[in-house]
């Protein structure tokens, strides 16, 4: 090197290492696995986009079954209200679970995790940071969607509420789990391929779209044991039944236990 | 294995110890042995470089000494500490650059820096570092859309951001352009000369025989060769060596022939010329008459002593690897 100065003053990189303070690097972390998703086009379409159009679509056009509208003879439920919890499942499943499998299938192939995971960020704040980030797109997710419904005449029941965040926070966590699981232990291309699929599966025919009582008999006990089923039918029981829903929670939590058990086991940094 | 349980605090001695000390070190993958038996000792404030072939074991050995890989048998020591055992307290202590860079696909790229940043307690400045690294202008550029010399920068920028006292560098100038090679060769002396300890892992002879205090050849996962690049070039007399430039594609089977017995002519890289041999007045004399003969101009005509390619190509053969 012929430069006259050096570009490097003496004592730059004398070596002073330590660990960042905790708080700061998990909402640091948290914050850009947030904005990563938030900004993401395909993301937003799968999150926002997708429910927001099944939302307003079901509400507005005469295709839900009219026999379905009713929580119990001679008791109507209006269009908006029946389908409302629905899409919060759907939404719910769509970022935590789909979202959360393809991002993190492409985070592994770029390098991302392994990256993370050689710095002095401990392994705890990197689950928790992508569960704080999922509840944070989920708070979003029920907000815009929330929020339109509203607009559309949705009248949820206040007294519904802890109940539905309850199932909100433990269906985010368990769906998450399985998006981990899948997008943790697979090729990006196949997690992709994948996590559409069992998504639009579990849309269709995993109690998001159609209400286990539609399905015939024995499939119908299958579907209420899904995380999908669970979680709906769930939302459904709290927002227009009025009852609880622990039976759909324990559910939802078998799921997430056994996701994450297994997940830990499986997950591969690339 | 010897199974030390250590404590996640820092010892005195750990303080002092040395940046790595590795014996018997061996990883297999199924039927592959990648790594067989290493010993390493490498002393603080040392630039140690690991040449090696493709596959010769160099990123598993790395990886083993990062804590991402378990040993099969033997033990490391990376500043004192197990990298599995100890792995939360040494990682704030290393600066990691992992083969092809690591990043968010998505992330921009002074981002990235600041999320890394953010797990140091002393960070260097991001934005001084990204000006350094000529990364300034794509600060705002998602990681996939970096040409793959920048990525190689940002993820030598994430290695040394955090001011570790070792760090750990898997072919750090892959890919880049001559100007930022140099760059990059400025910054690893500078951090040598500050103290920093630094393991790094290349195919450029030029960058180990400049940079390296100490250089370490493997092969089929075994310590060929160690020393300082001086050591291992430095063969006496007999070890005199007759290297040249030509034109590409030269018939070294015919120039061969036309050199004294027991001498043989290489093409180690296309137009880059190599007499096996010790050198003496007869082979030069054949060499140039025969060039003269076949109207071929003979650059670059060297007589000295085998540099460290040499002596690499001597150890770890010259048939492609695949």
């Amino acid at each position: 090197m012929t430069d006259t100065a050096p570009r490097f003053a003496p004592g730059t990189f004398t070596p002073a290492p330590g660990r960042g303070n905790t708080g700061r690097m998990l909402v640091t972390y948290a914050r850009i696995e947030t904005l990563l998703t938030l900004r993401h086009g395909e993301q937003i379409l799968l999150t926002l986009l997708i429910p927001l159009a099944l939302l307003v679509g079901l509400t507005v056009l005469d295709v839900i079954p009219m026999g379905e509208l009713t929580t119990g003879p001679g008791d109507p439920v209006s269009k908006v209200d029946w389908v409302t919890p629905r899409i919060l499942a759907l939404a719910v499943m769509s970022s935590a679970f789909t979202g959360q499998a393809i991002s993190l299938g492409f985070d592994r192939r770029y390098g991302a995790l392994k990256r993370l995971s050689a710095t002095a960020l401990p392994r705890w704040t990197l689950v928790t940071g992508r569960i704080m980030s999922a509840l944070v797109v989920v708070v979003v997710q029920v907000l815009a969607l929330g929020g339109i419904a509203a607009l559309l005449g949705w009248q949820p029941r206040l007294a519904a509420l802890p109940m539905a965040v309850l199932l909100l926070v433990v269906g985010t966590i368990s769906f998450g789990a399985l998006g981990v699981l899948l997008g943790g232990a697979l090729r990006a291309e196949i997690v992709l391929a994948l996590a559409n699929i069992v998504w639009f599966v579990l849309l269709g025919a995993g109690g998001i779209l159609l209400a286990p009582t539609a399905l015939p008999d024995g499939l119908a006990v299958v579907v209420r044991l899904l995380p999908s089923g669970a979680l709906a039918e769930g939302l459904r029981a709290v927002f227009v039944d009025g009852t609880t829903a622990w039976s759909q929670l324990g559910v939802l939590a078998v799921w997430g236990v056994g996701a994450a058990a297994l997940a830990t086991r499986t997950t591969k940094l690339s | 294995m010897t199974v030390v349980s250590e404590s996640p605090q820092r010892t005195d001695s750990e303080a002092t110890a040395p940046a790595l000390d590795i014996t018997g070190l061996t990883k297999r993958f199924g039927a592959t042995t990648a790594v067989d038996g290493i010993d390493l000792h490498m002393p603080r404030g040392q630039l140690l470089a690991l040449l090696g072939p493709n596959g010769a074991g160099k990123t598993t050995t790395v990886e083993l000494c990062e804590g991402f890989l378990r040993p099969d048998a033997g033990s490391v020591r990376v500043l004192g500490l197990d990298p599995i055992a100890a792995g939360s307290a040494l990682r704030p202590l290393i600066g990691v650059m992992p083969q092809g860079g690591g990043a968010y696909p998505g992330i921009g790229c002074a981002e990235m820096l600041r999320l890394v940043a953010s797990c140091a307690a002393n960070p260097l400045d991001a934005d001084w570092l990204l000006d350094v690294l000529g990364l300034s202008s794509c600060g705002r550029t998602p990681f996939k859309r970096l040409s793959g010399g920048q990525q190689q920068r940002l993820s030598l920028a994430c290695a040394i951001i955090t001011r570790p006292e070792l760090v750990f560098l898997d072919e750090p100038t892959a890919g880049m352009d001559p100007q930022a090679r140099r760059l990059v060769w400025e910054l690893l002396g500078a951090l040598r000369a500050d103290g920093v300890s630094v393991l790094l892992t290349t195919h450029l002879m030029e960058e180990a025989e400049t940079l390296a205090d100490h250089v370490v050849i493997i092969d089929h996962g075994r310590i060929v060769a160690s020393g300082s690049p001086a050591a291992l070039t430095d063969g006496g007399a007999e070890n005199t060596q007759v290297r040249f430039r030509a034109r590409a594609g030269l018939d070294t089977g015919l120039l061969t022939a036309a050199l004294p017995e027991g001498y043989a002519v290489h093409e180690t890289s296309p137009g880059s010329y190599h007499v096996d041999g010790t050198a003496d007045p007869q082979v030069i004399s054949a060499v140039t008459a025969w060039c003269a003969q076949q109207g071929v101009l003979a650059e670059q005509l060297h007589v000295g002593k085998r540099d460290l390619e040499d002596v690499f190509l001597e150890l770890t053969g010259r048939e492609l690897r695949t």
